[in-house]
């Protein structure tokens, strides 16, 4: 990769194939796909057409079978498995569908764990807000956890409520990427935009670039870029094309 | 908070959370290690009481024969001596300018099962057991006229006697059908404190007793139409001609060799010594196979403990795929991971071993007296002693070893999920 691509993007696959051991064919062969920094992206696609094996490919989970993953001008294939789990606490926040919280962790332990685990994060975070703890507790505040739940058990919160601690925890120390894999599915309509508003505000804030995965269209207009996967994706069953609109 | 502390705090924040599954791997645990140090402390306890059943005598001297069998009626007072050794060579041996004290032994006759021991008041003068221990009167003195007997604890305790009561003694060792000295009653004027020794099972009497109540006997039965009153007895020539061993204590434990190589080349009559401590050792190595057994036993309880430690985490991996999933998603590196469930697994070791000690205190605490009381095997409240360290050390890493194996799980199962359980 050319250094002056590393400010360019965000991330960028070229030619970036995978194929799940033992299968037959790709699930994902994908020419050229990239967004700059604090860009954010909806992608849209049926399930099993390969949205979470493209988000696991961008972390560094999964490593193409052929072509080249970067990722803030990092060279994913480059990296050793070990350096791609720092790279990845240090530089990406995830939201998964449901039961994002350990459950034995207190809300502000649970928003506190990138911190524990990358010091880069745990850095950020002291010099946003003085302490990592302090961070945690603006960041809940601003997704309208207040500070009576926090001494609530995990568990015992809402599942909107859940999805906001999962997105503190994804924010804080500003990871240059937010990945959120169906957050709102689980979410009702009302709550739904209003997650999605607060994440996308706390995404604009911290500057992070959001790549964002769901089946819902409704939420599309809210994002810089849209993008269907079976578009993207050459390996993509034809029905799978026919069938977007 | 470094990385490590992290860890072990999630840990056991996690592990807490599972409590109500894994309190059942603590307490098997907990059973192991009590069972094992139990055990352990039984076993040296028991050793040490045995072994040192007698103490602080040098050499333990008798008529030609087996070292083991001589120590067997000289300390034990089991078995009939098949010789005895002359009056004539004991003193011989107690004038010699090297011994400080000997102690006489004579058997043959007992009290309701009880051994009765001919001796002197050097028994209760020079005997020592458990480290130099000496013999201790619960109640009463010691024999002082003929027909005195000083009992022991257990002899005491189980017959109900107290000093001042009269009883009488039987002609041989066991047998139902044993003749008894019915016309020489003795009268009971002290009673022994405890000891956890022979001491405690028998009846001790002064060998001139011993010579009176036989006066009257030849060849172990009464001589017909012989009767001598014990009034009569006591006008009588009673200096032993025989006894059955002699303990003999020296005034520097350098000079055994010499004396027991001496004794060994009697020129009177053939004679053995014995040094106590080796013959002892000789006799407990015997006796405690069952100590190898109950040893196994207790390895092979701590195995199931550690296999039931393995399984019970082995089978949370399944529901905890999600959690471990999720941390890797936070940074947690695959090593991270096998550090997590290492340190769930040393906990848990820890925690049993913790509970183990406290249970095995409990017991001591509350078995121990009863122990010593019906056993003479005084277990008592210590600290761990070096070879309970060991046994401890042991558990400790087998834990850890045995908690990799799900550790070592973990880490391929999140190598291959990576995020894509959740993701």
């Amino acid at each position: 990769m050319r250094p002056q691509e590393a400010a360019e993007f965000a991330f960028c696959l070229r030619g970036a194939r995978f194929r799940w051991p033992g299968q037959e064919r790709d699930i994902l062969d994908i020419p050229f796909f990239s967004a700059g920094p604090g860009e954010r992206i909806f992608i849209s696609g049926p399930s099993g057409s390969g949205k979470s094996t493209l988000l696991s490919l961008i972390a560094g989970i999964l490593c193409p079978s052929a072509g080249e993953v970067s990722v803030n001008g990092r060279c994913l294939s480059a990296l050793t498995g070990a350096e791609r789990d720092i790279f990845r606490g240090e530089h990406i926040g995830f939201i998964f569908q449901q039961f994002n919280l350990i459950p034995y962790l207190s809300i502000l332990d649970n928003v506190l764990l990138p911190c524990r685990f990358s010091p880069e994060r745990r850095g950020k975070a002291e010099k946003q807000a003085g302490s990592a703890p302090l961070a945690a507790q603006n960041l809940l505040e601003q997704l309208d956890l207040p500070s009576p739940l926090w001494k609530r058990q995990v568990t015992r919160l809402s599942v909107g409520q859940q999805q906001r601690v999962a997105a503190a925890r994804a924010l804080i120390g500003g990871p240059a990427m937010i990945m959120a894999d169906e957050p709102t599915s689980s979410l009702d309509a009302d709550h739904r935009k209003v997650f999605l508003r607060l994440l996308l505000e706390e995404c604009r804030a911290a500057g992070s670039t959001l790549l964002f995965v769901s089946h819902d269209h409704s939420l599309a207009e809210e994002f810089s870029v849209t993008v269907k996967l079976a578009e993207l994706n050459r390996a993509a069953c034809p029905e799978e094309n026919r069938g977007a609109p | 908070m470094t990385r490590w502390t992290y860890l072990l705090t999630l840990a056991g924040r996690s592990a807490w959370n599972r409590r109500g599954t894994l309190l059942f791997v603590v307490f098997s645990i907990t059973l192991s290690t009590t069972l094992l140090l139990g055990l352990e402390r039984i076993r040296t306890q028991l050793r040490e009481s045995f072994v040192q059943a007698v103490s602080g005598t040098d050499l333990v001297v008798g008529a030609r024969g087996g070292n083991i069998q001589l120590m067997l009626y000289a300390v034990f007072h089991l078995g009939g001596a098949t010789n005895n050794m002359s009056w004539d060579s004991a003193r011989e041996i107690a004038g010699r300018a090297e011994v400080a004290w000997t102690i006489p032994v004579s058997l043959g006759d007992s009290h309701r099962g009880y051994p009765v021991v001919g001796t002197t008041g050097d028994f209760f003068e020079h005997y020592r057991f458990r480290g130099g221990t000496r013999l201790a009167l619960a109640r009463g003195t010691p024999f002082a006229e003929l027909f005195d007997v000083v009992i022991g604890s257990e002899v005491a305790k189980n017959l109900g006697y107290n000093p001042g009561q009269s009883l009488v003694l039987a002609h041989g060792s066991s047998g139902s059908l044993l003749t008894e000295h019915g016309d020489k009653p003795f009268t009971v004027t002290g009673v022994l404190a405890p000891t956890g020794t022979p001491a405690d099972r028998s009846l001790y009497i002064s060998l001139e007793a011993m010579e009176a109540i036989h006066l009257d006997w030849q060849g172990g039965a009464p001589l017909p139409g012989l009767r001598i009153s014990p009034e009569l007895a006591k006008k009588f020539d009673l200096e032993p001609k025989n006894i059955t061993a002699l303990l003999v204590g020296l005034k520097k434990r350098g000079q055994v060799f010499a004396l027991q190589r001496e004794i060994n080349s009697w020129k009177k009559e053939a004679l053995t010594g014995v040094m106590p401590g080796v013959a002892m050792d000789q006799i407990w190595n015997m006796v405690n196979s069952g100590e190898r057994a109950l040893l196994l036993i207790s390895t092979l309880v701590t195995i199931t403990g550690l296999a039931g430690l393995a399984s019970a985490i082995l089978a949370s991996l399944g529901e905890r795929r999600r959690e471990l999933a999720v941390l890797r998603s936070v940074g947690a590196r695959p090593l991270d991971i096998v550090i997590l469930l290492a340190c769930e697994g040393i906990l848990l070791v820890g925690a049993g071993i913790v509970c183990g000690l406290a249970a095995l205190a409990a017991l001591v605490a509350s078995l121990g007296p009863a122990l010593a009381d019906s056993y003479g095997v005084a277990v008592r409240l210590s600290a761990p002693s070096a070879g309970e360290w060991l046994i401890l050390g042991g558990i400790c890493l087998a834990g850890f070893l045995t908690s990799l194996i799900p550790a070592l799980r973990a880490y391929r199962m999140s190598l291959a999920d990576g995020l894509c359980h959740i993701i």
